[in-house]
């Protein structure tokens, strides 16, 4: 059974904020398609009392010190944005 | 031409130390060997000479004041996925490819500590995704042993570099076997360190909680060395694990007698390349001669990894990634109306195919309605492959397996299967999912001259016990001594 359709395919394109080609769609579909068969395998386990692991090597509650401690320059900072003003970051319009 | 691009760290050290040779000799046999094979090779995206014979000049001045630690002098090339202070770091994406970082990532901070020589940033498969190095915006890195085949990847830049001789030793970046399995494609040693032991600050994340840093040599000696330097505790990777320090050239020993050492059997089976078999059987048989015990295990849960993989890991990279949006850093695409159209077109011109599917996959995994169906159920499986090394290691010390199913790859073969692509880190991934330390070896050559990798896998924190296993077989066999012709 086909598990992404186009339709889908245009659902996670908006979420991903990513947009593709004709072409690249085409591709796509089949081997996101391909993938997704094969990974259904882990149904064959049953897992309801299994607990998830996030982290292999677990470690809980990391704290530091709260010290004022230099950060990083802001003309080094912006230096690579592709447009900056001053000491802002500059993006096209954003309210219509 | 001299051949000091051909030894090993400890050889040019011991050399340095007692001041037979300089850095500087060093640093441009290793120049002159670029010349000579790069062009073959490909496994540089920036090569940063100059500097280079800077730092040369100053590690010939401190050992001139003898002051000489580990790695002073030594040339060292590093993956493209690392942030070097002043120096292009592009993850070998088009979304990156001027992006200079305003700072240096732990372990090249550690590097520099040492008065190491950095000679470049070394090609890889953009954000580290992928199995050869063929998804590159820079081009194919090819195998050094037969130009037709991949290096592997996502390090194939590294490894292949350090197996042509246009460096000493190189760092890469082991997310689902990226060190590991280049390693065994180019005949040389990768380590991927237990989780947490190698700090991840300024490694561009793909999945964190499976990414680690690590060490890419000619010998075992090499990889214990560099290990050293670049393991620890760092306050700026709240992963990172603090630890007692060790030399980890303690365990450069070559005994094995008193070691049980697991066969896990699910690792043989079909489809596994028979001459990669018979190559692993003939390692096995050797550490059983040395006095090792060698005992068959299972890992009931072997044939779900690189599901749960191809699950977990794009879900983290779809969230790594969404920070490329071309307002900090990186392309940002021209003439857009506004700001979302602006991430969208600049999303969709900076990144390659494979990239796009991972962040696809990963968004789909993690969105409403499919979560548990697939994000949970591939964590809690994780669980489960946890579980069966945790019983394996019940009954030895460390396990040995093939590193990958086959030798190396053609070029071309696997691009348009992005399936069967994955399916080459099946040995490898397990490993990622459950933190433990893993060490590719050569192991052998297959009939056409191929090289074959050895893997041992150890519990958390024990890589001392993997050292010291694939020291013994080093020591007792001359895999690792031959080389490529490329001339």
């Amino acid at each position: 059974m086909e598990k992404i359709s186009e339709k889908e395919v245009e659902r996670i394109e908006k979420l991903a904020g990513l947009s593709f080609s004709e072409a690249d769609k085409k591709a796509f579909i089949p081997q996101l398609n391909s993938i997704l068969t094969y990974i259904d395998k882990l149904n064959q386990l049953d897992t309801s009392d299994i607990q998830p692991t996030n982290h292999a090597v677990s470690i809980n509650n990391v704290f530091r010190k709260d010290l004022l401690t230099d950060s990083l320059d802001r003309k080094l900072s912006l230096k690579n944005s592709p447009d900056q003003d001053s000491q802002y970051f500059r993006v096209p319009r954003i309210i219509e | 031409m001299n051949t000091l691009h051909q030894a090993t760290i400890h050889e040019l050290h011991d050399r340095l130390k007692k001041r037979e040779i300089t850095s500087r000799e060093i640093t441009e046999s290793v120049f002159e060997r670029i010349d000579q094979v790069e062009e073959k090779v490909r496994a540089f995206v920036t090569q940063t000479r100059e500097t280079a014979i800077k730092q040369s000049i100053a590690a010939d001045q401190r050992i001139q004041r003898g002051e000489i630690s580990l790695l002073t002098g030594i040339p060292i090339a590093i993956k493209d996925l690392l942030c070097t202070k002043g120096i292009r770091t592009t993850c070998s994406s088009k979304i990156l490819d001027n992006f200079i970082p305003p700072y240096d990532a732990t372990v090249i901070k550690k590097l520099k500590e040492e008065d190491a020589v950095l000679i470049g940033k070394t090609n890889l498969d953009e954000f580290a995704m992928g199995s050869s190095t063929e998804n590159s915006c820079f081009g194919v890195t090819r195998n050094p042993w037969d130009l037709g085949r991949v290096p592997g990847g996502s390090s194939g830049g590294s490894a292949a570099c350090v197996s042509a001789d246009e460096c000493i030793a190189a760092l890469g970046s082991d997310t689902g076997g990226s060190i590991r399995q280049p390693a065994a494609f180019c005949g040389i040693v990768g380590l991927k360190p237990t989780y947490g032991a190698v700090s991840r600050y300024g490694l561009v994340a793909f999945a964190s909680s499976l990414d680690q840093i690590g060490p890419m040599t000619k010998d075992v000696e090499d990889c214990a060395l560099l290990f050293n330097i670049i393991s620890g505790y760092d306050p700026s990777d709240s992963t990172s694990i603090p630890l007692d320090r060790t030399d980890y050239r303690k365990s450069l020993v070559a005994d094995v007698r008193g070691i049980t050492i697991g066969i896990p059997r699910e690792y043989f089976v079909e489809g596994i390349d028979p001459q990669v078999e018979n190559s692993v059987q003939a390692n096995i048989r050797l550490l059983e001669k040395l006095g090792a015990v060698c005992k068959e295990v299972s890992l009931p849960h072997t044939e779900y990894a690189v599901s749960v993989y191809y699950l977990i890991a794009p879900a983290e990279a779809s969230s790594n990634l969404a920070r490329y949006d071309g307002v900090k850093y990186g392309y940002r695409c021209k003439d857009s109306e506004n700001l979302r159209e602006m991430y969208r077109i600049t999303r969709k011109q900076g990144f390659g195919a494979e990239v796009k599917r991972r962040i696809m996959l990963g968004t789909y995994a993690l969105s409403a309605g499919y979560y548990d169906a697939y994000y949970k159920k591939a964590s809690q499986v994780r669980t489960l492959i946890g579980k069966d090394f945790e019983e394996a290691f019940k009954e030895c010390h460390v396990l040995i397996t093939p590193t990958t199913p086959t030798p190396a790859f053609q070029i071309g073969e696997k691009v348009n299967d992005p399936l069967g692509m994955y399916l080459s880190d099946i040995f490898t991934i397990p490993v990622n999912l459950a933190g433990l330390p893993g060490i590719s070896l050569p192991g052998g050559f297959n009939k056409d001259g191929l090289p074959i990798g050895i893997q041992i896998i150890g519990k958390h924190f024990e890589e001392e016990r993997l050292l010291q296993v694939a020291y013994t077989l080093e020591k007792n066999t001359d895999h690792h001594q031959k080389k490529p012709n490329l001339l």
